[in-house]
């Protein structure tokens, strides 16, 4: 059919809430070859967090229920597979970049403690095994390749004793730990500052290009689309409603709404017309 | 916008201004102070809309509390409309010519009040009752857009972006001549953003009012400002006209801010400084400043 090494066909996610269904993500489809840089912009509501949610497979169900489609990793249907088949894959040959860096740490166990953690069960799911010295060993290497200076003391650390710009690269370093083939990114560096978002931002476009991974940037950000991506899906009301060659979309936006989004971003040059950009949509009564 | 009087003194004038915090041990003792904010000086003329760029920590927010009477200065002055209001915390002389619109519409409107109730707060404080402060609600909502019968709903009833509409019409309820806005917007989706901000530039030119504009984002500030100054580790690096210093940023920090900027079309690129780099990596603030970054070569 096609040979993405990650394709979402269809998918439907319904939520149920107090007896009211409403109807989140209504068939999203989505390819990511192999080595490419796919972004997956919307704005709040949009659905591409439960869509992230549903790839990675920690959507919580109840109260969502995934009424359709599928999600095929490497030609394989995750929806479809066997626990540890999906365990395999998840975690290990695709890993994410969550966003706050704060809250995925935990704050009473050094760097290199959750780092060993994972690592040991992302060998277990892998049928491998190392020792402690091992996993150590990889951990300072995984903490270099996100250009840490000295990786011992950082693996030693708690978070607290880190920015939030370092304690970013430790979540990067973290996705890298098993070695996977799709790295999914949630608005990587949107807590930060923008200077230290610059530097995130560079150091993911560097280590994608020179590892040869697929990267899937999920982003509110048009500015963070343009600067990470080759290729974009617009996403809005659970449904992707435009999707194109990056460059190709923020030269000629096909669809009304993402025409407005795009005009809707301040520029640096100085000439956005708030007042015929803008919609009252989302400001509808939730 | 209509001539004005030579003598008339501007909006604001912040003069000096120091704010120091004590940095104390796990004991209590004081072992020394930073200062949040050293030394900023800056003016808004009436009318203006003054942004004040900076990250985190770089003193933009105290300077605003500082404004708001919400904190005491160290040292030096501000001014508000000639007069020195300098350490007068909750004036409430000055409390009407001076509003503020914070970052998070969800937090700053009370979930138990309706949005009238919240609006009618200052209108209580500063003594209008009865059916004129009914009046003066619905009046209120109309400025911001917002339909009368919005007044007998709850917050978490409201959208994100009327709920800052709200926040504004309540900052607006004492007619202020200066209103801060600090991040209005950064909570926003950027289409709902882009009507907010229309609606304040809107309110800005027919209640003429002045604005300072506190902001992390520069396209939004290149945008909105007409002046701009940057703000790093509590000091001012460069102030000026915002056209011009976008154009010609010439503090190194400044370069900085701008070349990391993620824009969407290439002549914003064309305008972005280059990203500062140190052995393939981009350098950090400290480092720019230190001048150990290499300068790139120009394409």
């Amino acid at each position: 059919m096609n040979d993405a090494l990650l394709s979402v066909r269809n998918l439907s996610v319904d939520f149920s809430t107090y007896g009211q269904v409403s109807h989140v993500l209504k068939g999203v489809s989505l390819d990511i070859p192999e080595q490419r840089q796919i972004a997956l912009v919307g704005e709040s509501g949009s659905g591409k967090t439960v869509t992230m949610k549903a790839i990675m497979g920690i959507l919580r169900q109840p109260p969502a229920t995934i009424t359709g489609g599928r999600i095929l990793f490497d030609g394989k249907d995750l929806l479809a597979a066997s626990a540890t088949e999906r365990d395999r894959l998840r975690g290990t040959a695709m890993s994410m970049i969550f966003q706050d860096p704060m809250s995925s740490l935990n704050p009473v166990f050094t760097i290199a403690d959750q780092m060993g953690t994972i690592l040991k069960y992302a060998d277990r799911r892998l049928g491998r095994s190392r020792g402690r010295k091992g996993r150590m060993a990889r951990v300072h290497e995984v903490l270099g390749q996100v250009r840490m200076r000295d990786p011992e003391r950082i693996a030693r650390a708690y978070p607290i004793m880190l920015s939030g710009g370092m304690r970013q690269r430790v979540l990067i370093a973290m996705a890298l730990l098993s070695e996977p083939r799709l790295l999914i990114a949630d608005e990587p560096g949107t807590a930060l500052d923008v200077t230290t978002q610059a530097q995130i931002l560079k150091l993911l476009k560097d280590l994608v290009e020179e590892r040869g991974l697929a990267l899937l940037m999920i982003t509110h950000n048009l500015g963070v689309v343009r600067e990470t991506s080759s290729y974009v899906y617009v996403m809005h009301n659970g449904r992707i409603v435009e999707e194109a060659a990056t460059a190709e979309l923020f030269a000629a936006p096909r669809q009304a709404y993402t025409q407005n989004l795009i005009a809707s971003v301040p520029r640096l040059t100085g000439d956005t017309d708030f007042l015929a950009a803008g919609t009252a949509d989302n400001e509808a009564t939730p | 916008m209509s001539a004005r009087p030579a003598n008339e003194p501007p909006m604001l004038e912040v003069n000096s201004l120091v704010r120091t915090f004590p940095v104390r041990n796990s004991f209590g003792r004081q072992t020394g102070e930073v200062k949040a904010v050293d030394g900023v000086s800056f003016t808004i003329a009436r009318g203006e809309v003054y942004g004040l760029a900076g990250e985190s920590g770089s003193g933009k927010s105290t300077i605003a509390r500082m404004i708001m009477g919400l904190a005491r200065p160290t040292a030096g002055s501000i001014r508000l409309d000639g007069e020195d209001i300098t350490g007068a915390t909750g004036s409430r002389a000055y409390g009407r010519k001076v509003q503020m619109v914070f970052q998070n519409p969800g937090s700053s409107l009370n979930p138990r009040r309706t949005v009238g109730q919240s609006i009618a707060v200052p209108l209580d404080s500063h003594g209008l009752t009865g059916g004129n402060r009914n009046r003066r609600i619905s009046e209120l909502l109309a400025m911001v857009q917002l339909p009368a019968d919005f007044a007998d709903r709850f917050p978490h009833e409201l959208s994100g972006g009327q709920k800052q509409r709200v926040a504004i019409a309540r900052a607006l309820a004492v007619e202020p001549r200066l209103l801060v806005l600090d991040e209005p917007t950064s909570a926003l989706d950027v289409s709902v953003q882009a009507r907010v901000i229309a609606l304040l530039m809107d309110l800005g030119r027919r209640l003429d009012l002045t604005f300072l504009f506190i902001s992390h984002d520069l396209s939004l500030m290149r945008n909105f400002a007409s002046r701009v100054g940057v703000l790093y580790l509590g000091k001012l690096v460069e102030t000026g006209p915002t056209a011009e210093l976008f154009r010609h940023p010439r503090h190194a920090y400044t370069q900085l801010l701008l070349a990391s900027v993620p824009v969407i079309s290439a002549e914003e690129e064309a305008m972005r400084p280059k990203l500062p780099l140190i052995n393939g990596e981009v350098a950090t603030a400290a480092q720019v400043l230190a001048g150990l970054a290499e300068n790139q070569p120009p394409d």
